[in-house]
């Protein structure tokens, strides 16, 4: 029996929770900006927020330095496709770009736990959401991250939206006004802040609509 | 469940390639603490280097210099902050001999550094390091952190190792905007002081880099002598109660050369200046650190000096 050593990890928890919202004509993506290890906070004002496009931006939790990675493979995809086509990468495009890219390490995962929030073509609020190897799912609202557990069920209350599972498929995306879904979101990250140890501090909201990106930030629990 | 998965996969992986590459480290240095402040960026650490539980090297240096613009300080193997060394001066010499009058900052330091531990960490074979990269650039002061495994993040006060747990609290309760070079050094030393007294691979020699106006190069000690032992057989002597407020020696610039080194490291728009090794001064009449086990009668460490010292008294042996 050999000797049992400290093995090298190559991964670690950041922790960290994304919300996203699609409206009918703005999308909203919430994260909290702690970042963790083990039980201690490394620092409180990190950013969990990357925009990928004019019409998309991405909130991904889980280990920070492949996040960082994730986002800056994509942003070097996008640039090529910028090169090669001319115009920026829709959201719908850059949700199966997300996907692959995921896949591609399937035996060495990007540890992430991704949303993506946008415009699609006809200019209607989507979100998708994804798991670490690049499932993913069009969806009209989602929560990833260690208080994801937490919020999602206040999300499928709060949201108004039609059920999923219903036929014929109806899009998910929300009722709520810009204004009601920011509400939902602070209260649900409020709530979120008091139960997991890895949300907290401070919350980055980043609103998009037809007037541009907005950014709006929420003091949380420090605790 | 992950981990789970993980370490499946670390079994797959290794049998697959037969991995001969260091997977745990040897020479250690312990911590590295460092904050902004109002001209710059301050860090400190020790010059201990520890081969497990020895402390074999007590004059390292883990505080460098990189470029005009930044310090590096590490934590961890050193070795691989050797290597690290190696690769910073390939990149300070290849933007040298670009000759564009424009020169390495330390957000670009940060980038590679970033990027480099990342890489390897991605090929199984890291740098083990936690590094911490400050610098000031056109006025900018950068801090920030970079993790064996690529993790990074800037802030302003930073610490790696047991510095994390010990030295961030006193950081986050006393760090404010615009600290003077005074506080600045003073609350160092608080934190480099509380980690003398209970990290138990820190050394009482440490290093601190300074940047002065005028290209002071740290060749140019300033006739530095360390206040140490006088001091201290005085304080006993008194029996006065002390509290954390000792004069730094590079605020009034005495100090008697000591065995005890720390080394504090200042970068400032003007330039790096690393200080000669001095000690802190050190109050050891807590009523904490005497008779520790006080509070612990009939426990089993307790208990098993009090049998030992039976045994050897007994008439058997």
């Amino acid at each position: 029996m050999t000797k049992q050593q400290a093995r090298f990890e190559p991964y670690d928890f950041n922790g960290g929770t994304c919300v996203a919202i699609a409206g009918a004509d703005y999308c909203v993506v919430a994260a909290d900006t702690r970042m963790s290890t083990g039980y201690n906070i490394l620092t409180r004002d990190y950013s969990k927020i990357y925009k990928l496009a004019d019409k998309c931006m991405m909130a991904s939790s889980g280990f920070q330095a492949d996040v960082r990675a994730l986002q800056k493979v994509l942003g070097a995809k996008h640039l090529i496709y910028q090169h090669q086509h001319n115009k920026q990468m829709s959201c719908p495009a850059m949700a199966r770009l997300l996907s692959n890219t995921l896949y591609y390490k399937r035996f060495f995962p990007y540890y992430t736990f991704n949303v993506l929030a946008g415009f699609d073509e006809e200019g209607k609020g989507c979100v998708y959401t994804y798991d670490a190897v690049g499932s993913y799912e069009k969806v009209g609202y989602s929560a990833q991250g260690s208080g994801a557990k937490l919020i999602m069920p206040v999300l499928d209350n709060q949201l108004k939206s039609p059920s999923p599972l219903l036929l014929p498929a109806q899009d998910a995306v929300t009722p709520l006004s810009e204004a009601e879904a920011i509400d939902v979101v602070k209260d649900v990250f409020a709530s979120a802040t008091e139960r997991d140890i890895y949300t907290g501090d401070k919350l980055e909201i980043v609103i998009l609509n037809v007037d541009g990106i907005r950014r709006e930030y929420a003091e949380l629990r420090k605790d | 469940m992950e981990s789970n998965s993980e370490t499946k996969q670390h079994t797959l992986l290794s049998s697959e390639s037969g991995i001969q590459r260091t997977q745990y480290p040897y020479v250690t240095g312990s911590s590295v603490v460092a904050l902004k402040y109002k001209d710059g960026i301050l860090m400190a650490a020790d010059m201990g280097g520890s081969y497990g539980s020895t402390l074999r090297y007590k004059s390292l240096e883990r505080i460098k210099p990189v470029g005009k613009h930044s310090i590096i300080g590490a934590s961890g193997e050193i070795s691989d902050f050797q290597e690290i060394m190696r690769y910073l001066d390939d990149q300070v010499l290849n933007d040298n001999m670009w000759d564009d009058g424009n020169s390495l900052g330390p957000k670009e330091i940060h980038s590679y550094l970033t990027r480099v531990m990342y890489n390897r960490r991605n090929k199984f074979d890291p740098l083990w390091n936690t590094l911490i990269l400050g610098g000031v650039k056109k006025g900018q002061k950068f801090l920030g952190m970079v993790t064996m495994i690529g993790v990074n993040f800037e802030e302003n006060h930073i610490a790696t190792g047991f510095g994390n747990h010990m030295a961030q609290p006193l950081l986050r309760a006393e760090w404010h905007e615009n600290l003077t070079f005074e506080e600045g050094v003073t609350l160092l030393e608080k934190c480099m002081r509380v980690l003398l007294y209970r990290d138990r691979s820190a050394v009482n020699k440490f290093q601190v880099l300074l940047l002065f106006p005028i290209n002071l190069m740290r060749l140019m000690c300033y006739g530095m002598r360390l206040l140490g032992n006088f001091l201290l057989l005085l304080r006993y002597s008194l029996r006065e109660p002390l509290d954390y407020a000792f004069s730094s020696p590079l605020l009034n610039c005495h100090c008697f050369q000591n065995l005890d080194n720390n080394v504090i490291a200042k970068i400032t728009e003007e330039g790096v200046t690393i200080s000669q090794p001095y000690a802190l001064k050190t109050f050891w009449g807590f009523k904490a650190f005497e008779n520790p086990t006080a509070g612990a009668e009939g426990s089993w460490v307790v208990g098993w000096r009090a049998r030992k010292r039976d045994i050897l008294k007994s008439p058997q042996l």
